[in-house]
């Protein structure tokens, strides 16, 4: 890495959340709210204490192995949004797993249902890579649609064959005993999750850049058509590109059910697959960034309460924050090799690079 | 508020202790999470003007967190506004709350009595500072089905519902038994939408009743606002649930069952105040309350409704009240033909025999399951 | 007690068509909005966040106005400006338009959420009802029939959408840009231009789209309103195979689809409600799986769209 990528690599992102707080600020001030009280509330309940350091971190857990689960095809070539169903339908297999073991030692019962999740997720995403690979169908739609369909399922099946009866005004399977749930970090309120979360991260980096099979990945996922001259078989890697983000997600899903509810309802679907979505952009579809982005945006998430509460702003202001930032930080992007007058004063600039890579 | 608030940090061992008591200068906080808006014109709505009431009760410092999705975002707003806002009283008030969000929030944070709207409470595992509140609104939907009984004409009416669970099959029941004591040949279609915030399904499903001939539509979802206004716009009649709807169809709302949670909520808080506990059993674990205890009323009358008809109502409200009338009253069959209550036999509204509630009453044509 | 006016099991059909004319009109403007933007060479994944704004946008501009009209034009213009950013940030390089389009949704719903919170009015002025079925007495066909203007416009739109890029210079360079864009540019073609022409109209139609929920059926402003209709129409659009005509079938048919579930309820056919609703998604990727293969591209797919996947 030259200096200058090293200067880059910090000044754009610096000047990205730079511009989005300003924005924010804008509106902010736009509406009546006091800009920098409401930054700070953001800042004091992501990263003001060990409490809140807490509260991101719980947040940030789900993030990680959704933003994965975009990342790993998409490194292989494949881009794939069908992270919250894959996420559901890893929670109802791990949830079924587990129901099916309860009889066994809790470590035992753990392993089916992370194996139950990851492999059903993984299944889920796989199956859209696959169609994308052997069908042609373009695996974006085919995995918006697999959402759908996995919630469908969900719904379906908490509210009919997998229901406790006892479940009586809010549908949900037999409930997990407290035994045989993914517990806490000593010490912490966090669960075992954010480990997961940070293991994989760190595994997906090392496939994906200390591994022959991971160079082939980014071959596959650079330039198909050179791959396949080259003799490498395209299929397989996205095929397994594809059930490792699956697998991914599906354990996400696995933890929600394992660590935070103790059963599958229609409460596990909450969103955080669609986050991870960006997670994954916003990382470039890195596995190490994933790990800082997924901190920022729990800390963003955990910071939405306190806003509501202190400044008696609408729910929906930390979206509004939310969409700044992440419109901010693509738009960024484009400074990429463009920021050179600041180190060097003349410096060729390549155009069009948009178009190259379409 | 005197000692306790000093000791509020982490201290799990008092939680016997009395919480607080009137008389001094720190307003008593209290927290709220909704689990959508806070203006659906329905059920989060109801609870928000529950909370907005309390502005009645210059000691109190009231606080709200809306559209909280039932995860671990819930716990953790639930933990703020107990070690960063100083909650003593936390109201959850939506059903995916309880287990386990609240009941771990609670094991926690034991000098904060956390409410819960609905579900039930497991003595001996469940932390003792947490209590169950709700309302039996059965014998208002019962005399809203009787407003719609007296005012249909084509004999037909539909019922659009979230899910076919036991609160939602209670409301569908009642409403059609009102109708039927006063229609017995009153038929009643239902459909379920699969969840409770649906806006286009639900329009839509109240178009296709209102197609099939139906006159007078209401519905159990978190807010019928859309049933509401798709049956003023088809010139048919509807009936109101969760928050007074009658500005929506100025010409078709007959009546509704609303929710009244500000008389709950400024009990607790009252109760609270007085240095009561729902640790040491002086606030009851389980506070339900129905028609008599104004848990929830009837909506305004709508102008279609005339005076004679209201009046009938007025009466039926009066004998549910002293008792001479029931809703749950024997024989009854569901919809396959099953005796569901014996003759003879009577089921309060407050009996948990009606918990399990899993069939239709006769009349009802739509099916349980989902 | 059978009323007279009911069709018995036709009324189903009656119910689900016109479950489909009420209920295609957003899908009929997103999906022509992405059907241009995607002839262009982008997807514009946004659709569900400009639809909210637009749906927001029209209640609240009609509530204060008085005018659904004024409505409709403001949401076709905050559509179009919301396109507008969107193809800007795409047009810059390095920036994948899937990424911008899922940040799109969050910025649209969360703007339209909190401006949202003011407008809870229960009945903004609504757009008028054009009624074909005067005179008819059935109750259920006369309820079919009353048309939104917004139907009757969405027909025109995709009838000049085929029309332009079938027989216009506009649409055949547009078509060309999203085939192969550096083959457009050496023809003098100003590539990015048309791109952000289109992907701004694209998203004014999905404003126009949004309205038709506040401003017609249902006729509210409710955070959940859209529910997924803008993502679901981009679907549509493979589906439709990228023409403007078959979008207004297939939105028909989605519209209908979206009838099934509760018109069949209504007519006393129960069960399996989650399954039916999910019909049009399960459609859909059969219908893409049986009608796309490894060797043979979708027809009509624009170029750059095939070589992405």
């Amino acid at each position: 890495m030259t200096s200058e990528q090293n200067f880059e690599g910090v000044a754009i992102p610096v000047i990205a959340i730079g511009t989005a707080l300003l924005l924010f600020s804008l509106f902010c001030a736009g509406v009546g709210a006091s800009p920098g009280g409401v930054l700070a509330s953001i800042y004091t309940a992501g990263f003001g204490s060990w409490y809140a350091w807490q509260n991101s971190l719980l947040r940030a857990a789900p993030l990680m192995l959704c933003g994965l689960a975009t990342a790993l095809p998409a490194q292989a070539g494949v881009i794939t949004v069908g992270n919250e169903g894959a996420f559901v339908v890893g929670g109802l297999a791990a949830a079924a797993a587990g129901l099916a073991t309860t009889s066994g030692p809790p470590l035992l019962c753990l392993a089916a249902m992370f194996l139950a999740g990851a492999v059903v997720g993984g299944a889920w995403i796989m199956l859209a890579a696959g169609l994308q690979y052997y069908r042609g169908v373009n695996a974006v739609i085919s995995s918006l649609l697999l959402n759908y369909i996995g919630i469908a399922l969900l719904l379906q099946l908490v509210e009919g064959p997998m229901r406790d009866p006892d479940s009586l005004n809010f549908p949900a399977t037999f409930p997990l005993p407290l035994s045989h749930q993914l517990g806490r970090i000593p010490g912490t309120r966090i669960h075992y999750g954010l480990v997961f979360g940070v293991v994989a991260c760190l595994l997906g980096w090392f496939l994906l850049e200390r591994t022959v099979w991971g160079m082939k990945l980014k071959i596959a996922g650079g330039n198909a058509r050179a791959a396949k001259l080259v003799g490498l078989p395209l299929g397989r890697i996205v095929l397994t590109a594809g059930f490792l983000g699956g697998a991914c997600a599906g354990l996400a899903g696995m933890v929600e059910v394992a660590a935070i509810h103790g059963r599958a309802s229609q409460a596990i679907s909450a969103g955080y697959g669609y986050v991870g979505i960006l997670v994954a952009f916003l990382s470039r579809q890195s596995p190490l960034r994933i790990l800082v982005v997924s901190l920022i945006l729990g800390a963003v998430l955990a910071s939405g309460g306190s806003l509501q509460r202190t400044h008696d702003l609408p729910d929906a202001t930390i979206n509004v924050f939310e969409g700044l930032a992440f419109l901010s930080i693509l738009a960024s992007e484009a400074l990429a090799g463009r920021l050179g007058f600041l180190t060097a004063l003349f410096k060729p600039v390549s155009t069009e690079v948009a178009d190259a890579k379409l | 508020m005197p000692k306790p608030i000093t000791r509020r940090a982490f201290g799990a061992l008092c939680g016997a202790a009395p919480l607080a008591a009137a008389g001094t200068a720190d307003p008593l906080s209290i927290g709220f999470v909704y689990n959508g808006p806070k203006n659906d014109l329905g059920y989060n709505q109801a609870h928000a003007e529950g909370k907005q009431s309390l502005k009645s009760l210059p000691w109190v410092r009231a606080f709200d967190e809306a559209n909280v999705p039932e995860t671990v975002a819930v716990e953790e707003s639930m933990r703020n506004m107990v070690y960063q806002d100083h909650a003593k009283i936390v109201f959850a008030t939506s059903y995916g709350f309880l287990d386990p969000f609240v009941l771990r929030v609670a094991r926690e944070c034991r000098n904060t009595q956390f409410f819960h709207c609905g579900g039930s409470y497991r003595d001996g595992g469940d932390p003792p500072n947490v209590g169950i509140y709700f309302g039996f609104i059965d014998e208002v939907e019962y005399l809203a089905g009787m407003t719609a009984g007296l005012m249909t004409r084509t004999g037909r009416m539909g019922f659009i519902a979230a899910k076919p669970i036991p609160q939602v099959l209670r409301n569908i029941n009642s409403f059609m038994l009102g109708a039927r004591s006063v229609n017995p040949n009153v038929t009643m279609r239902v459909v379920f939408t699969g969840d409770w915030v649906l806006p286009v399904r639900e329009a839509e499903a109240s178009s296709s009743l209102a197609d099939q001939g139906v006159d007078v539509l209401t519905g159990h979802t978190g807010s019928p606002r859309v049933i509401v206004q798709v049956a003023e716009r088809r010139g048919i009649y509807a009936t109101g649930y969760q928050f007074n709807q009658s500005v929506l169809a100025p010409h078709g709302f007959l009546t509704g069952a609303e929710w009244a949670w500000g008389v709950v909520y400024r009990k607790y808080a009252e109760m609270v105040r007085a240095g009561k506990s729902v640790v040491d059993g002086s606030i009851p674990r389980r506070m339900t309350g129905t028609l008599k205890d104004e848990f929830c009323r009837l909506s305004p009358f709508g102008p279609a409704v005339t005076a004679e008809k209201r009046d009938a109502v007025a009466q039926a409200k009066r004998r549910l009240l002293d008792g001479s009338q029931a809703i749950y009253r024997g024989p009854l069959r569901d919809n396959t033909g099953k005796t569901v209550v014996p003759a003879g036999r009577t089921i309060g509204i407050e009996e948990t025999a009606l918990d399990q509630m899993n069939w239709l009453v006769e009349g009802i044509q739509g099916d349980v399951r989902s | 007690m059978q009323s007279s006016d009911s069709l018995g099991n036709l009324g189903i059909l009656v119910a689900i068509a016109g479950g489909a004319l009420r209920g295609s009109i957003p899908y009929i403007y997103v999906s022509l909005g992405e059907c241009l933007t995607e002839k262009s060479g982008r997807i514009n994944l946004g659709m569900e966040g400009i639809l909210l704004m637009g749906a927001m946008t029209a209640f609240a501009v009609s509530d204060q106005s008085g005018s659904p009209w004024l409505g409709l034009l403001a949401a076709a213009f905050v559509g179009g400006l919301f396109g507008l950013l969107l193809a800007g940030i795409t047009e810059l390089p390095g920036v994948n338009d899937v990424a911008a389009g899922i940040a799109m949704i969050i910025f649209g719903s969360g703007l339209a959420f909190f401006f949202g919170k003011q407008f809870v009015a229960p009945m903004a002025p609504q757009l008028p009802v054009i009624d074909f079925g005067q005179g008819i007495a059935n109750a259920g066909v006369h309820a079919a029939l009353r048309i939104s203007p917004l139907f009757v416009l969405g027909i025109a739109v995709a009838f000049l959408m085929h029309f332009a890029f079938e027989r216009t210079r506009w649409g055949l360079h547009l078509r060309a840009v999203g085939d192969a864009p550096d083959a457009a540019r050496s023809m003098g073609i100003a590539v990015r231009r048309h791109r952000v022409v289109a992907t701004t109209i694209g998203a004014a139609l999905a404003g126009i789209g949004g309205s038709h929920l506040t401003l017609y059926f249902p006729g509210i402003w409710s955070e959940g309103i859209s529910g997924g209709q803008g993502l679901m129409a981009v679907a549509l659009v493979i589906f439709a195979r990228w023409s403007p005509l078959r979008c207004l079938a297939a939105s028909l048919l989605f519209g209908g689809a979206q009838a099934l579930g509760p018109s069949l309820q209504s007519a006393g056919i129960s069960g399996f409600y989650h399954v039916f609703n999910a019909s049009p998604y399960l459609l859909t990727l059969v219908l893409m799986v049986l009608s796309c293969s490894r060797t043979r591209r979708l027809d009509g797919i624009p170029g750059s769209l095939a070589r992405r996947g």
